[in-house]
């Protein structure tokens, strides 16, 4: 068997994010070793991309010992789909995208149940039914700590009952880089390889190693409407505008990605790679604020991932 | 070295090792170098997660959202300052909030121009103890806050006691809440005073001791020279951008498998991180248990075929010929092989409600290999006076000496050395939590003595046997038990 070498000629990471890609490859490894039916959460964000080639590197020159999920609520970006599945159709992944069939037979949206009745169907739900239909008992996520107070309170290897539900004040002590990978039947492991990556170690990251990414991180020209603070992305005809909304054209690009009548764009000139590490250096706000379905209470996150939100 | 730091840091006390950074270090470190792990550790309300959330203010690693929700989940509990409660920022769980106590780690990350870190802040509270070991086991350095009013408490004790006994050897004594002492200088320096005895009993020689005001910001970012023009020592972050990373090992190659890669026709590879010294190919490695050797033909990953491979890398190793490996065996340079045997001896901090039992078969996990135990508690700390007393249990948050008798071989080199392959938690067959962590002493031989290294590597001590039995009480007999080797006047005339 011939094995190939992806980088040739590239330089060598500097040590901050090599013992970062260090750390994130042994986890990878040890819960495909430990668990029976592993998968991997993909959102085709930024954060998926870098975990997506991470797991790459850790089964080289092997393929991923495990599927990837990905929960489509039908209110994705179009450019983000299309993204995905050029991916998949890349490495040859096996992708399995979920989408909760009571949500579709009761027409739940973004505008009729309100943002956390929404997410609640249609991502936490759709989650655990998707989970446990694959009867998985550990899945990857690229959920970091410095994201959100409670998820920085979150362990590599994070508990979940047969219920999916997180208990924030019973986790298991986690020491060394020594996981405990032990679990009764039904229970299971949420994996967080990245957890402690910043935003600006991605961004670094994805530049070092040159990983493709939606478009919509890059500013661009696109329509937008501003609704309660927030930019949203105007080009889908389901969104309907409100009385004395006005869709405009302007520079933006997005921070994170998600349903895009929950996401709120960023005005930016920050065309590429460079330029968004640099405006991110500078950035006086953090990248949640941009997430509608974080601002709707105080705790809402703990909330959600005690329910089993990943 | 002495560097500025030192010879300004009235209550530091030096050492030749693990010097700090001088200034021109600290600042080329930057991002050439991985993160400094610390934590705050110390008893419940001292001020660990303020002290925490003012540092992150204060290096504006606060964004303007942040700030603004800070702000309104403020009102009420203003103090009579007017200052936010910069606990806030840490204690991010609901039930942390509302009864205003830390309880789980929280894992912060922030940088100033000349340095990164990786910050975790660990809850004070003893019943959340085992959270705070969580955050111990990892850090290069601790901050131990004692509040200026209550001096050191039992609990600052356990939590410089486990800090010390999971490695860590610098420590920053933040005597905080000192604007409620008046600002007096008398109290810092007897304080500093007493925990100087104490980190001397433990083995710790760097301690540099700030009197701090955390909800102030005096000592931490900024100086405190108004209210207290009496200190000209170091701030906290000045000390922390200066300290040194721990690196812990003195061992030999070593690469606990994790996986065997055999993706297709004639490719078999070993997958793992590096836990000890570097590898290339030729090198000639032996395989344990089994005790086959064999050389290395590749080292693979992603990027390159790799022409070496150092502490901390993970990689894909290949061998030169078809040996028996799995997952759960260890990889070793074949001259500098780690301990094999089936009675090792550690020490052992208790995390779980039902303490260690004695006779009962616990889970081992060490590196990627896991076996059972039988683990049989020996003696314990007294936090009280310092001593360890015999024991047989080891209750909730009990620190112990304990013998470990495997079913079969188990492959270890001592914490001391080798702080990945010396490591290793105890997982309750029944519940499958993990109840304990420890740290190997190392092999125990038919006498009961173990041996950490070679008896010519280490210092001879020969006392009566009346003063000896006292001496091997101590925790610095403890601490330092794998490079002493104590003897009674007849053995020793013997020689
Ligand atoms: N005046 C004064 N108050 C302080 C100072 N530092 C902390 N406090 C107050 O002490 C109380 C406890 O502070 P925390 O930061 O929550 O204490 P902690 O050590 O994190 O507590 P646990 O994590 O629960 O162990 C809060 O009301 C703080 O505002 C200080 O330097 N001066
Ligand atoms: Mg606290």
């Amino acid at each position: 068997m011939n094995v190939i070498e992806h980088g040739r000629g590239k330089p060598p990471l500097d040590p901050h994010l090599k013992a970062l890609e260090n750390e994130a490859i042994h986890i990878f490894r040890e819960v495909a070793a430990e668990f029976e039916r592993p998968v991997m959460l993909y959102s085709i964000g930024k954060d998926s991309s870098v975990l997506l080639h991470l797991a790459l590197k850790a089964f080289h020159p092997g393929k991923l010992p495990f599927p990837l999920v990905h929960i489509d609520t039908g209110w994705k970006f179009p450019e983000m789909i299309a993204f995905r599945d050029q991916v998949v159709a890349k490495h040859g992944l096996d992708l399995i995208s979920h989408t909760n069939p009571d949500g579709l037979r009761d027409n739940v949206t973004p505008f009729s149940h309100g943002s956390a009745r929404y997410t609640d169907i249609m991502k936490t739900q759709a989650l655990k039914q998707a989970l446990d239909m694959g009867r998985y008992d550990a899945a990857f996520g690229g959920a970091r700590r410095d994201e959100e107070a409670s998820r920085a309170k979150e362990r590599i290897y994070s508990f979940r009952t047969p219920d999916h539900a997180w208990d924030p004040r019973n986790q298991r002590p986690e020491l060394w880089s020594l996981y405990n990978g032990m679990i009764h039947p039904g229970e299971s492991v949420r994996a967080f390889p990245l957890s402690n990556w910043t935003e600006v170690d991605i961004w670094r990251y994805i530049q070092a190693e040159q990983i493709e990414l939606v478009p919509l991180y890059f500013a661009k020209r696109r329509k937008i409407v501003e609704r309660d603070g927030m930019l949203i992305w105007a080009e889908d005809k389901r969104l309907e505008l409100l009385p004395g909304e006005q869709v405009r054209e302007e520079m933006v690009r997005f921070r994170t990605l998600g349903c895009f009548p929950l996401t709120g764009a960023v005005r930016s000139e920050a065309t590429d790679l460079d330029e968004v590490i640099a405006e991110l250096e500078i950035a006086t706000v953090s990248e949640r604020q941009g997430r509608a379905i974080d601002r709707d209470q105080s705790g809402s996150m703990e909330k959600k991932k005690r329910e089993g939100y990943f | 070295m002495s560097s500025q730091t030192l010879s300004h840091a009235a209550e530091t006390i030096d050492s030749g090792d693990d010097a700090p950074l001088t200034d021109a270090q600290a600042a080329a470190a930057g991002r050439q170098a991985r993160p400094l792990r610390f934590i705050t550790c110390g008893s419940v309300d001292d001020g660990k997660s303020t002290l925490i959330g003012r540092l992150l203010w204060d290096t504006k690693a606060v964004k303007e959202d942040q700030a603004a929700t800070l702000r309104r989940d403020s009102t009420g509990k203003q103090n009579e300052l007017g200052l936010p409660d910069f606990a806030l920022l840490l204690d991010g769980l609901q039930a942390e909030r509302e009864q205003g106590i830390t309880i789980d780690v929280a894992y912060r990350y922030f940088a100033t121009d000349r340095r990164s870190f990786i910050v975790a802040d660990t809850p004070g509270h003893v019943q959340y103890t085992r959270n705070m070991a969580t955050g111990a086991s990892t850090a290069d350095l601790a901050v131990l806050l004692v509040d200026a009013r209550a001096g050191i408490l039992e609990q600052t004790r356990r939590h410089a006691t486990i800090a010390a006994l999971m490695g860590i050897r610098q420590f920053v004594l933040a005597v905080n809440k000192i604007d409620l002492a008046q600002y007096d200088e008398a109290r810092f320096r007897a304080i500093s005073r007493d925990f100087k005895e104490i980190a001397l009993s433990l083995g710790v020689r760097q301690v540099t001791a700030i009197p701090v005001s955390a909800l102030k910001g005096e000592n931490i970012v900024l100086r405190g020279d108004e209210a207290m023009p009496w200190y000209d020592g170091p701030t906290l972050v000045e000390v922390l951008e200066k300290a040194t990373q721990r690196t812990g090992q003195t061992t030999g190659f070593r690469l606990p498998v994790q996986r065997v890669s055999r993706p297709g026709e004639g490719f078999r590879g070993y997958q793992g991180t590096v836990a000890g010294g570097s590898i290339k190919p030729g090198d000639s490695v032996v395989v344990l248990p089994s005790g086959v050797e064999a050389n290395v033909k590749a080292i693979v990953t992603y990027d390159l075929v790799r022409n070496a491979a150092v502490n901390g890398d993970a990689i894909t190793l290949v061998l030169d010929r078809p040996v028996d490996v799995a997952r759960g065996d260890m990889i070793a340079a074949i001259d500098q092989r780690p301990q094999t045997g089936r009675a090792f001896n550690a020490r052992l901090v208790a995390l779980s409600p039902d303490g260690v039992v004695p006779g009962k078969r616990y889970w081992l996990k060490a590196g990627a290999r896991r076996q059972r135990v039988m683990v049989r508690p020996t003696s314990a700390l007294d936090l009280s006076t310092g001593k360890w007393d015999d024991a047989t249990f080891l209750p909730v948050n009990g620190i112990g000496v304990v013998e470990l008798d495997f079913e079969d071989t188990a492959i270890f080199d001592s914490y001391e050395t080798n702080r990945e392959t010396g490591a290793f938690i105890l997982i309750d067959p029944e519940t499958l939590n993990t109840v304990a962590g420890g740290m190997i002493e190392g092999k125990r031989t038919k006498s009961g003595r173990f041996d950490a290294l070679p008896d010519s590597d280490r210092a001879s001590i020969t006392l009566p046997a009346r003063l000896l039995e006292a001496f091997l009480k101590t925790e610095f007999a403890r601490a330092h038990a794998g490079e002493i080797r104590v003897t009674a006047p007849e053995e020793a005339g013997g020689e």
